[in-house]
């Protein structure tokens, strides 16, 4: 096959996955921009079958078999409340085959000319993997990506078992950051080491090594409700390994794709620190900080949070002209999405005007909430972002907040010195009444009292999330 | 070397429209971005092929070329149908 013809066709998929994320810019296009994307892949998949250098189909075939079998029972099992784990895994996959390939293309050069190789080591010239600056950008970025693709491999595996609850406990190196810092330095010298003498096989043996330690250690400390951080950027480097592997062939469409999948991720990393209000290295290294005068569970509620039944807390709802749901990571864990939407169904059918407030880092991943929701039938056009939505809080007379904590804590606005200062919340507190469903009053993942709790106009619901839904949905649907 | 600097320069310019592409995605659908431009990212299976394919001298390469091609496969399979699942709930109204 033509070089030119492959990377003309290389030029069209590169194309179609522009488009492709073009679409998405839109829910109605979205569907047919995946279309654009997938048929992108696929046409260099099939021009790439056809290159010459391929001699024997039997390894081919067995591992698309083998990775398309597997691939669409997960994409057709998973539940919608189990996406982030299932886009953890991707990207660890994603991170895995980066490795992969950086390995094969090393062993296949390196491996090709053995006695040249050890006889020539060290002398200018003897880099297997060209001369001069070429050679040198060819290993460096056979080094880069095995770092890269190692430490999103078992990185992304980590926070996969996060989600998944399998890890349970946040500990990570006893040097924290410290220990992470000298992985990583190690893990680079052992790169620049193999870079200087290109034989030295086990200097890239050594750089994974080291590498799939550091990815394992860097998520470990790494807890739960940061996981939306932690999964974009993972995803990120998913994208940046594989433009380094498009560096290593000089490969144009694996560059591309590769870099738009890299900014895409961090574009979303920064998008979730902000609406966190912390640096990334503070999500990655730091504990939240224990900030100033800490205020007791107790001074906050003692004897002020009011607690209603599904009758009471329905009462309030018949009246209502507008009321807004709140959602939180506790209705995913309940599977609430089609109770709440039959709730709203109900409300809307009585004349109430429903909109549900989404936080950006509501659940456990970027738009986790918005797909359960979607998922539940709920229009899109009914999920409000967070900067539309505040502003009308206070024409909203009853806001329903669900397995929602601190993404509506009022300290995040009002108490200076709080951990929390600053971060962006939904102002809930400004809406007529305030009804709250959770289990109980125990802390959200920051370890703070939320005042939203005690305040004068807001009632608790305790108890399951989704039953609690239901209950209260039934009596609506009596009165 | 020219080919060096093309390739920097298709990297560099990528990674500028990228952020012009993305920042147009409403929050709504960041979560079918992020399984969207995960299976985007199963365009390393191009290479993958080359090395599970190759004539190699030792079958290590050709080993990790079928590990490579697994995982890619998975990652672009995976990706895509669980995007295409959750846009297509999107869709309906």
């Amino acid at each position: 096959m033509n070089a030119t013809f492959v990377n003309l066709i290389y030029l069209v998929s590169a194309v179609l996955f522009i488009l492709g994320i073009k679409g998405l810019s839109k829910p109605k296009t979205a569907v047919r921009g995946n279309l654009l994307s997938a048929t992108g892949m696929l046409l260099a998949v099939i021009v790439t079958l056809l290159d010459k250098s391929i001699v024997g189909y039997s390894w081919i075939i067995a591992g698309v078999l083998l990775g398309s079998v597997i691939g669409a029972t997960m994409a057709i099992k998973v539940k919608m409340t189990s996406m982030p784990q299932m886009v953890a895994l991707l990207n660890g996959f994603g991170g895995g085959a980066s490795l992969a390939i950086a390995l094969a293309e090393y062993s296949g050069k390196a491996g090709s000319v053995p006695e040249v190789m050890s006889a020539l080591a060290g002398k200018v010239g003897a880099n297997p993997f060209g001369s001069g600056p070429e050679g040198f950008i060819a290993i460096l970025s056979i080094g880069l990506t095995v770092v890269i693709g190692a430490v999103t491999l078992t990185g992304s595996l980590v926070a996969f078992g996060k989600l998944q609850e399998l890890i349970k406990k946040d500990r990570g190196l006893p040097g924290g950051p410290i220990g992470n810092g000298i992985l990583l330095l190690a893990a680079l010298a052992s790169v620049m080491t193999l870079c200087a003498d290109p034989s030295q096989t086990s200097m890239i043996v050594l750089a994974t090594a080291i590498a799939l330690l550091l990815g394992l250690s860097l998520v470990m400390p790494i807890g739960g409700a940061d996981m939306p951080v932690v999964i974009a950027l993972l995803n990120s480097y998913s994208g940046i390994a594989a433009a380094l592997a498009g560096f290593i062939l000089g490969n144009t469409v694996l560059i591309v794709a590769g870099s738009l999948v890299g900014t895409s991720g961090l574009i979303l990393t920064k998008i979730m620190c902000v609406a966190m209000n912390r640096s990334l290295a503070n999500v990655l290294f730091g504990k939240m900080a224990a900030g100033g005068e800490s205020i007791s569970a107790d001074e906050v509620y003692e004897g002020k949070v009011k607690s209603c039944g599904a009758e009471e807390a329905s009462m309030m709802l018949e009246s209502a002209k507008r009321v807004v749901i709140v959602p939180g990571f506790g209705m995913a864990m309940a599977q609430a999405q089609h109770a709440v939407r039959e709730l709203a169904d109900v409300m809307e059918a009585r004349g109430t005007d429903v909109e549900f407030g989404i936080h950006p880092v509501a659940g456990r991943m970027p738009g986790h909430m918005n797909v359960l929701l979607a998922e539940a039938e709920v229009p899109y056009d009914k999920l409000v972002e967070m900067d539309r939505i505040n502003p009308t809080f206070e024409d909203t007379d009853v806001a329903i907040v669900i397995g929602a904590n601190d993404v509506c804590n009022p300290m995040a606005r009002e108490s200076e010195g709080s951990p929390i200062y600053g971060m962006p919340i939904l102002n809930v507190d400004k809406a007529k009444t305030v009804i709250v469903i959770k289990r109980s009053l125990s802390p959200g993942f920051a370890g703070l009292p939320n005042p939203l709790f005690a305040m004068d106009h807001t009632y608790m619901v305790y108890g399951d999330g989704k039953k609690a839904v239901i209950d209260i949905t039934a009596a609506l649907d009596q009165a | 070397m020219e080919i060096l600097v093309l390739l920097l320069a298709l990297f560099v310019l990528s990674l500028f429209l990228g952020v012009e592409l993305i920042t147009k995605v409403p929050p709504t659908l960041h979560t079918p971005l992020m399984s969207g431009t995960n299976a985007i990212s199963g365009i390393t299976l191009v290479g993958a092929l080359l090395a599970a394919g190759s004539d190699a001298s030792s079958s290590l390469v050709n080993f990790l070329g079928f590990l490579a091609v697994t995982l890619a496969t998975l990652n672009v399979v995976g990706g895509y149908l669980v995007t295409n699942r959750m846009l297509a709930m999107f869709k309906r109204k």
